[in-house]
C-alpha cells in the first residue's frame, strides 16, 4: 500500500460545527481532521484516504463576498496539497450549494485537484456550477446523507486514484452536459443493429445522443424606415480578403474576421476568397459575391432603398463550428452593432 | 447567429440554402436561397441573371425584416 | 445470389522482382507498381510509394483515401466497376480480399479535408488504418490543374494501386472464404417467418466536386435513391471521391468493408431479415435533400421495412438529410436508429448537430470530433505536415516541433459514421 491520499472537507458552519444561522458570517477557518459529516465520510474512506483537514466558512459570509471567500478557501487548500476536495453535501440549501460549488469549481480549475460535492437538483447550484464539478444527487434533507456519503467518498476516491468516472447513471452523478469520447466494446455498427432490434421489439434501449431542444428568441418588430436605417452583413460561408490574413480555419473556427468595406464597391476573385472548408469553394472563389451579396447591397444603397450599409461586414466559418462557439461570435458582434446603431442585419449562410 | 443578433435587439434575416438547420437554430425570418456551395448566385447562369436572381433574394430579404411575424416564419 | 470473399491475410510486405504472395508476405515490384498506379495519366508528374507498417514511427499526412487491394477471380465484372474495370453488376461470384493491407493516397493537399494517420503513439488509438501495413502512394500533380483533375487524378490513381495489388491475390488460396447470399425479396412468397424487416438506408455524400462518391463510376449528386446488393459494395461498386473532413468521411476501404452491411449480412436470417440496401445521397439543395429523403423512404415501404438503420457521412448540412429521412421514416412506422458523429465543441459542452428532430430517438454516437487530442512527433513523416495547419480541425500554430495539437477530425476514419470504430461520445 502506497501513501495515503489526502482529502480536504469544506463545509457551512451549520455541518462544521460552529453554530446556526446566527453564525452564517463567519469567515473561513480550518480545523484539523474531519468535522460533523466528515466523521462519516472518513469512515467510509477506511485507510486508503484521510481528510487532514476541515475548512469551514459561513453561508452568508461566502455568499457575499464571492471572490475574496472563494480566494481565501482556495489559498487554505492549497496549502495541504490534497488529491481530492469533496464540499457538503449541501442537500437543497441554495446558498449552502452555491458555495460548495464555487469553492469547487475554484479548486478544480485553478489547482487542477479532483473535487466532488453533493445537492439536490433543484438546488440552485447545480444549475450554476454543473458544468465545471462533479455533483453527486441527493435528496433535499440530510435524511440523504449516508446515500450521499456513500456515493461521494466512492468517487471521490477514483478521482484521488486519478481513475476516470463512468457515466453519470452509474455512478449516481448529475449530468455535466458535456460530451466526452470513450471507447465501447463494440463497433458503432454493431450497436446500431443491437438497438434497432430492441427498437423493434420494443425492449428499453438508451439513445447515445438525446435530442437537445434548442431555446427561442421571440422575433422582434419589423423595420419600419428601411430607406433610413444602417444595414450590416454577416456571413458564415467564410468570405475573407484574399489571402485570409486572419486565418480563419476552414473548419471548427476558434475566430471570426471583421473586414472594412467602406469603399468597397465590389467584391472580385482577386480580392476575396471563401475560408470554408464544408463546401466546395469553386463557386465561392470564382465570384465571392455568391456568398456575399456586397454589389447588389451597394446597389440598394446607392438607389435609397436602404439608408446604408456598415462599413465593415464580418465573417465566420460555419463548418464544424460549435453553436456555443458560434453564440460567442455573435455576441461579440452584437455589441459592435449595437453600439454602432446599425438598423437590421443581413446574414447569409452556405 | 441570427437569434443572438436578435436577442441582443437588431432584427436579422437568415438567408440560408439548408431551412431545417435555420429552424432548429432558431432564426426566426428565414429565406431559402439557392444552394450550398453558391446560397446568391447560380453559376449555370450568366453574370447578369445571377446578379437579378441575387438582388431578388436580397430584396426578399429586406421586406422580411419589413414584416411582422410572430413565430418562425420562412419567406 | 452469392458472393463468396476469400480472405488472404498479409503479414508483411516487401518489396521484391515480382509482385506476388509468399504465405502471408506481399512482395511488390516497386516500379511497376508506380507505372500501374500513374497508367499515363498526364495530369501526374510523379509518384512516390513508402510503406508504413503498424507500430513505426510514422505519420502520413495529408491522407486522401484508403483503398484496399481485392480483386474478382469469378462472376461477372470486375473490381471498382465503373472506374478501372466496365460497368457489368457485380456482387456475385469470388471476390479474393488481401486483407490487412491498404493503398493510402497521399501528395500534395487536394481540399482542406484531407487526414492523417499515425502509425503508432495515441492517434493510432483511433483508427482502424494504423493496424494496416499501408502502401502510401504520394502523387505529384502537374501545376496549376484544377482541384477537381487533382482528386480525380489522385483517385483513380489509388484505385488502379489497389486493382494491381488485388491481382496479386487471384491464384492464391484464402485462408478463409465467406459465403454472402443475397436471398431475392421481391418474390412472390416471402419465406414464412416472423423476424423483423431491417433495411439499410446508405446515405452518401454528394456536396461537389470535393465531396463526391461514384457508383458505378457516376457521380451520385445526380442519383435517385436506389437499391444496391450489399456484395456490390464489397466489389468496390461505391468508391469514395471525398475531401470531406478526416475523421468522418466514408473512404473507399471503409465503403468495401461496411460494418453494417457486414453486421446485418451476419445477423440476417439470425435476428432479423435485412430486406434491402437503399443508397441515397446527400445534395446541397433542400429541394434534393426533400426529394432524395422522399425517395429512399418510399423504397423502404416497397420492401416493407418494419426497422432501418441510416448511416451518415459529412456533418453540418448532412444532418438534415440524416434528420429529414429519420424523420420521414419513423412518420411512416419504420423504426430507425441513426448513426452519428458530433461537433460538440473541444470541451464537449455545445450541442452537436446542426440539424435534430426529436423523432431520432434511437441514435448511436460515434465519438466528438472537436476533442482535443495531443499527438506526439513521429520519426518519419511521408507526405508534408505542414498542411496540418490549414486542415479541417487544425488551425494555426497546432503544430509545434512535430507535435500536434488539433481536434480529433484530422484524424483519417477516427469517427466513422458507418460505425467502424468502437469509439463514442457520452454525456456526462
Amino acid at each position: 500500500m502506497g501513501k495515503k491520499l489526502k482529502a480536504i472537507h469544506y463545509l457551512n458552519q451549520f455541518f462544521g460545527q460552529i453554530g446556526g444561522e446566527d453564525k452564517a458570517d463567519v469567515e473561513p477557518l480550518v480545523k484539523a481532521g474531519p468535522i460533523g459529516p466528515g466523521v462519516l465520510f472518513q469512515e467510509l474512506f477506511g485507510g486508503e484516504v484521510e481528510i487532514t483537514a476541515t475548512v469551514i466558512c459561513g453561508d452568508n459570509y461566502f455568499g457575499e463576498h464571492m471572490d475574496d471567500a472563494a480566494e481565501a478557501v482556495l489559498a487554505i487548500i492549497e496549502g495541504y496539497r490534497p488529491d481530492v476536495v469533496v464540499a457538503g453535501p449541501a442537500f437543497n440549501a441554495g446558498r449552502y450549494g452555491m458555495a460548495c460549488g464555487a469553492v469547487c469549481a475554484a479548486v478544480a480549475k485553478r489547482l487542477g485537484i479532483p473535487v466532488v460535492t453533493g445537492m439536490f437538483p433543484e438546488n440552485p447550484g447545480v444549475e450554476s456550477y454543473r458544468k465545471d464539478v462533479t455533483i453527486v444527487e441527493t435528496k433535499a434533507t440530510t435524511a440523504g446523507m449516508r446515500d450521499a456519503a456513500q456515493l461521494m467518498t466512492r468517487l471521490a476516491l477514483k478521482l484521488a486514484r486519478k481513475e476516470s468516472l463512468g457515466a453519470p447513471g452509474e455512478e449516481g452523478y448529475l449530468p455535466r452536459g458535456i460530451r466526452r469520447n470513450t471507447f465501447a466494446s463494440e463497433t458503432g455498427a454493431a450497436r446500431a443493429v443491437a438497438m434497432l432490434l430492441r427498437k423493434l421489439k420494443g425492449e428499453d434501449y438508451v439513445t447515445e445522443y438525446p435530442m437537445p431542444v434548442f431555446d427561442r428568441v421571440a422575433p422582434l418588430p419589423p423595420v419600419e424606415r428601411m430607406y433610413e436605417i444602417t444595414l450590416a452583413l454577416i456571413t458564415s460561408g467564410g468570405i475573407v480578403p484574399k489571402g485570409n490574413p486572419d486565418r480563419v480555419e476552414s473548419s471548427s473556427a476558434t475566430k471570426y474576421g471583421k473586414y472594412n468595406i467602406g469603399g468597397l464597391k465590389r467584391l472580385s476573385p482577386e480580392s476575396h476568397e471563401t475560408a470554408h472548408g464544408g463546401y466546395d469553394p469553386t463557386y465561392a472563389n470564382e465570384d465571392p459575391h455568391r456568398v456575399l451579396p456586397l454589389d447588389v447591397v451597394r446597389d440598394l444603397e446607392q438607389e435609397g432603398a436602404i439608408g446604408k450599409l456598415y462599413p465593415y461586414y464580418y465573417a465566420t466559418v460555419g463548418n464544424g463550428t460549435s453553436v456555443a462557439r458560434a453564440r460567442e461570435f455573435a455576441r461579440e458582434i452584437a455589441k459592435d452593432l449595437v453600439r454602432d446603431g446599425v438598423g437590421a442585419v443581413l446574414i447569409s449562410s452556405t | 447567429m441570427a437569434k443572438e443578433i436578435e436577442r441582443a435587439g437588431i432584427p436579422a434575416v437568415h438567408i440560408c440554402s439548408i431551412v431545417p438547420i435555420s429552424r432548429t437554430v432558431g432564426a426566426n425570418r428565414i429565406v431559402p436561397a439557392i444552394a450550398i456551395p453558391h446560397p446568391l448566385g447560380d453559376p449555370t447562369r450568366t453574370r447578369d441573371e445571377e446578379k437579378t436572381l441575387r438582388r431578388a433574394l436580397v430584396e426578399k430579404a429586406l421586406r422580411a425584416l419589413e414584416t411582422k411575424i410572430d413565430e418562425q416564419t420562412v419567406f | 445470389m452469392v458472393l463468396e470473399l476469400g480472405r488472404i491475410p498479409i503479414e508483411a510486405i516487401e518489396w521484391g522482382a515480382k509482385t506476388l504472395i509468399e504465405g502471408t508476405v506481399l512482395h511488390i515490384n516497386r516500379q511497376e507498381l508506380l507505372e500501374r498506379a500513374r497508367q499515363g495519366d498526364s495530369r501526374i508528374t510523379g509518384v512516390q510509394v513508402d510503406i508504413a507498417r503498424p507500430g513505426e514511427s510514422v505519420r502520413i499526412i495529408p491522407v486522401k483515401d484508403v483503398v484496399e487491394p481485392r480483386v474478382k477471380v469469378q462472376g461477372k465484372g470486375g473490381i471498382f466497376p465503373g472506374l478501372v474495370s466496365g460497368v457489368e453488376t457485380v456482387g456475385t461470384g469470388r471476390t479474393h480480399v488481401l486483407q490487412g493491407c491498404s493503398v493510402v493516397t497521399a501528395g500534395q493537399v487536394v481540399g482542406f479535408q484531407e487526414g492523417m494517420i499515425d502509425m503508432t503513439g495515441p492517434g493510432a488509438r483511433y483508427t482502424s488504418f494504423s493496424r494496416l501495413l499501408n502502401v502510401v502512394l504520394v502523387v505529384d500533380v502537374q501545376e496549376g490543374i484544377s482541384r477537381h483533375d487533382h482528386e480525380e487524378a489522385l483517385r483513380l490513381a489509388g484505385l488502379r494501386a489497389a486493382a494491381y495489388l488485388g491481382e496479386a491475390g487471384r491464384h492464391v488460396d484464402p485462408a478463409r472464404v465467406e459465403r454472402f447470399e443475397v436471398r431475392r425479396l421481391l418474390e412472390a412468397k416471402p419465406p414464412a417467418t416472423d423476424l423483423p424487416r431491417v433495411a439499410y438506408v446508405y446515405m452518401l455524400l454528394s456536396q461537389g466536386l470535393l465531396h463526391d462518391t461514384y457508383l458505378y463510376g457516376r457521380d451520385v449528386k445526380m442519383l435517385l435513391p436506389t437499391l444496391i446488393l450489399p456484395t456490390e459494395v464489397m466489389d468496390g461498386a461505391i468508391v469514395s471521391g471525398n475531401c470531406v473532413s478526416a475523421c468522418d468521411k466514408n473512404t473507399t476501404y471503409h465503403h468495401q468493408n461496411n460494418p453494417i452491411i457486414q453486421e446485418l449480412m451476419a445477423r440476417d436470417g439470425i435476428d432479423l431479415q435485412y430486406v434491402g440496401t437503399v443508397v441515397t445521397n446527400a445534395n446541397v439543395t433542400l429541394r434534393d435533400k426533400m426529394r432524395s429523403s422522399e425517395y429512399a423512404v418510399k423504397l423502404l415501404e416497397m420492401l416493407g421495412a418494419d426497422g432501418a438503420v441510416l448511416s451518415k457521412e459529412g456533418f453540418g448540412n448532412p444532418d438534415a438529410d440524416a434528420m429529414m429521412t429519420c424523420s420521414k421514416l419513423e412518420e411512416r412506422g419504420i423504426r430507425t436508429v441513426l448513426l452519428t458523429d458530433e461537433f460538440a465543441g473541444i470541451d464537449g459542452a455545445s450541442q452537436s448537430l446542426a440539424d435534430t428532430t426529436p423523432r431520432a430517438d434511437a441514435v448511436v454516437s460515434v465519438g466528438n470530433a472537436n476533442e482535443q487530442i495531443i499527438l506526439p512527433p513521429m520519426g518519419k513523416v511521408i507526405g508534408d505536415i505542414r498542411v496540418i495547419e490549414k486542415m479541417a480541425g487544425g488551425q494555426s500554430g497546432c503544430l509545434v516541433e512535430g507535435e500536434i495539437r488539433a481536434e480529433l477530425q484530422v484524424v483519417m476514419g477516427a469517427t466513422n459514421e458507418l460505425g467502424f470504430e468502437t469509439l463514442y461520445a457520452r454525456g456526462e
